[in-house]
């Protein structure tokens, strides 16, 4: 009866209860978002690659690597060149190797030369392999295969022309030498969504007619003529390895690190990613402060709430202690209320985080390329709403106090 | 009457914290069980300090007062207001219901507090019905929002709230200085008539002396008591 009577008294206060409740569904609502965005990013991230031991490039620093390798951000300071990667391609204890040529760009998407083994051995969310949505792997030196994004943002689809760019944002184009989509990469929620992957014998035959990243004036090379030339490649921009026993890793990457003909780095991807949240961790927290800050704003806006109420609610106070109610259930009562208060705007934070969700996922996964699951809320968020209603009673207990000592002074007759 | 005090001040002060110019003072005074009695005051004599001293909701500075044989300040704050809960039915001059709840929530209240008067009350919405209807309400009351009800519609609920579970001492502080004159014979005709159903005791507390035939004692506040300012 006490929990009807709670519950009825805040909806007689409608109007300054549901501003209080929209203010901590608010703060809830961004404290669980940017909890959402972390956890997705950290999740999306991780699940990016999977079964890749190493990651090898030009010695720069791994998060770098790791970052424009795997990931499309950023760029190479330098390429790897091909006899070397010959060399450690040929180490015993190597199972596979994937060459990467990063560089051009079509649209807005970045461009990647690899073989057609990065179908065999590239693997994200645990073991996934990739899998075509529609046509085949590249079978022609102009054949490319295109993410699932690229597909949907341009509305492409298998047959249709595709010319690239020289470089990244680019305005000159290798328009004599259009590829073909040969094939779609079905939805992995990873960079490969938004990436146009062609051979890398392909990348050397668009780049026939370049010198140190300009066109050669007045040369352009026939396709036929290009299809007889020799195209194998002069550099890659990193190579994906997988090695034949997990013990070998190590012995792998001190030899590629320790490589005397060039300087190479090679990473551990799980490794470079931790050192990624480590630099990330910093903003992290202060995003998370904000956050928590925002939250304790909403819960002072509360306590300032019941305080003002406090007055106009003597009278009910007074009557309750005349009907035997101790001063204890007067505190129980507040308290009972802020709780009621605290939980509803948790739970409509809950779901404005979903609503939010629902809306900007494809938007955030287009843009961003950050694919935020919409799963059932996790024991972290349980636990979040359950510590904003632990705090709404905390912060309720000063006002309740002032109640108590109210209820107290006032018997049954209220002295303004 | 059964000759017996039910409550009984014996050399009460009382101050409010922070007003020093109120001191209430009453030497002796009691209520025997069964008897009503109407207490005459004019406002600031301090009728409504004394009706919440006889509650126990305040405490005297000095003196006794008991409630059924039960000397108030030798009680926990828990007895104290279980005792009230358990003993007295209350009536305030006005604005004495929770307005957000049901008619129903609202007379049945004082049961939450109190398991004895519970106990003979095994139903309490049946009960709260019954009384609506033996206080003229209209059917299906109950389940009106107490806000929304005319001043003498909750003028009655507030008198079935303060019957409910049959409680020996029924105390009302002004419930008829809103209710014209036609009103405030029909509620005391009702009042009267569920007292003597209930043998209950009755304390009224009105400035208006015209009410007085009706109780087996008239009191005025300046024969039991005196207000004036604390002495330091």
């Amino acid at each position: 009866m006490i929990l009807r009577l709670a519950a009825r008294s805040l909806i007689a206060r409608a109007l300054t209860v549901g501003m209080t409740v929209l203010a901590i569904a608010l703060s809830v609502a961004l404290f669980l978002g940017v909890e959402k965005v972390r956890s997705g990013a950290k999740t999306s991230f991780a699940n990016t690659i999977s079964g890749t031991d190493l990651i090898v490039g030009a010695r720069s620093g791994s998060v770098q690597l790791l970052l424009y390798s795997v990931f499309r951000i950023g760029n190479a300071t330098n390429n790897v060149t091909w006899e070397s990667y010959l060399e450690f391609a040929s180490l015993p204890q190597i199972d596979w190797i994937v060459p990467i040529s990063l560089g051009d760009s079509h649209r807005q998407f970045r461009v990647m030369g690899t073989s057609t083994a990065f179908f065999e051995h590239y693997k994200y969310r645990q073991d996934r392999s990739l899998a075509l949505e529609a046509g085949v792997v590249m079978d022609d030196l102009f054949d490319a295969v295109i993410g699932y994004d690229v597909a949907k943002t341009l509305n492409y689809s298998v047959g249709d022309p595709i010319v690239v760019a020289h470089g990244i944002a680019s305005f000159r184009e290798h328009d004599e030498q259009p590829f073909r989509v040969s094939g779609i990469i079905a939805k992995t929620g990873t960079p490969v969504d938004r990436t146009v992957i062609v051979s890398m014998e392909a990348i050397e035959a668009i780049h026939v007619d370049w010198r140190g990243g300009s066109k050669i004036p007045g040369q352009t090379t026939f396709i036929e003529t290009i299809r007889q030339m020799d195209l194998t490649p002069s550099a890659v921009t990193a190579a994906l390895v997988g090695v034949s026993s997990p013990l070998q890793t190590f012995a792998v990457q001190r030899a590629i690190n320790e490589y005397p003909e060039e300087p190479l780095l090679a990473i551990l991807p799980g490794v470079a990613l931790q050192e990624l949240w480590g630099i990330v961790g910093v903003a992290e927290k202060a995003l998370l402060a904000v956050s928590v800050m925002v939250v304790v704003t909403a819960m002072i806006g509360m306590m300032a709430t019941l305080f003002s109420s406090l007055n106009e609610r003597r009278r009910e106070m007074a009557i309750l202690r005349a009907m035997g109610a101790s001063p204890l259930t007067i505190l129980g009562l507040l308290v009972l209320e802020a709780m009621l208060t605290a939980a509803a705007g948790a739970v409509l934070g809950l779901g404005l985080v979903y609503a939010g969700l629902f809306i900007a996922q494809p938007a955030i996964d287009g843009a961003y390329g950050l694919f935020l699951p919409i799963d059932p809320p996790a024991l972290r968020e349980l636990f979040v709403m359950l510590a904003v209603i632990a705090a709404g009673a905390i912060v309720s207990l000063i006002p309740a106090l002032r109640a108590y000592r109210l209820s107290l002074a006032d018997g049954m007759t209220v002295r303004t | 009457m059964s000759g017996l005090p039910i409550i009984g001040l014996n050399g009460v002060e009382f101050t409010w914290p922070g007003r020093a110019s109120f001191a209430l003072s009453v030497p002796e005074f009691s209520v025997e069980q069964g008897e009503t009695v109407l207490l005459l005051g004019a406002s600031g004599s301090g009728k409504s300090t004394l009706l919440s001293l006889i509650c126990g909701t305040i405490l005297p500075n000095r003196g006794r007062v008991s409630v059924d044989g039960a000397d108030l300040a030798g009680l926990s704050w828990r007895d104290r207001d279980r005792l009230r809960a358990e003993q007295i039915g209350v009536i305030f001059q006005q604005f004495n219901l929770l307005p957000f709840g049901s008619v129903s929530d609202n007379i049945i209240l004082p049961l939450r507090f109190a398991p004895k008067r519970r106990a003979r009350c095994p139903d309490p919405h049946t009960k709260a019905v019954e009384l609506c209807t033996q206080l003229g309400l209209p059917d299906g009351i109950t389940k009106c929002t107490a806000g929304k009800l005319s001043v003498g519609q909750q003028q009655r609920v507030a008198v079935a709230r303060a019957l409910i579970g049959q409680p020996p001492i029924l105390i009302a502080d002004e419930p008829t200085s809103s209710l014209d004159e036609t009103a405030q014979a029909h509620f005391l005709d009702l009042m009267f008539d569920q007292v003597a159903v209930q043998g209950s005791t009755l304390l009224l507390v009105s400035h208006d002396p015209r009410l007085g035939a009706r109780f087996d004692r008239v009191v005025r506040m300046s024969d039991i008591a005196s207000v004036g300012a604390r002495a330091t």
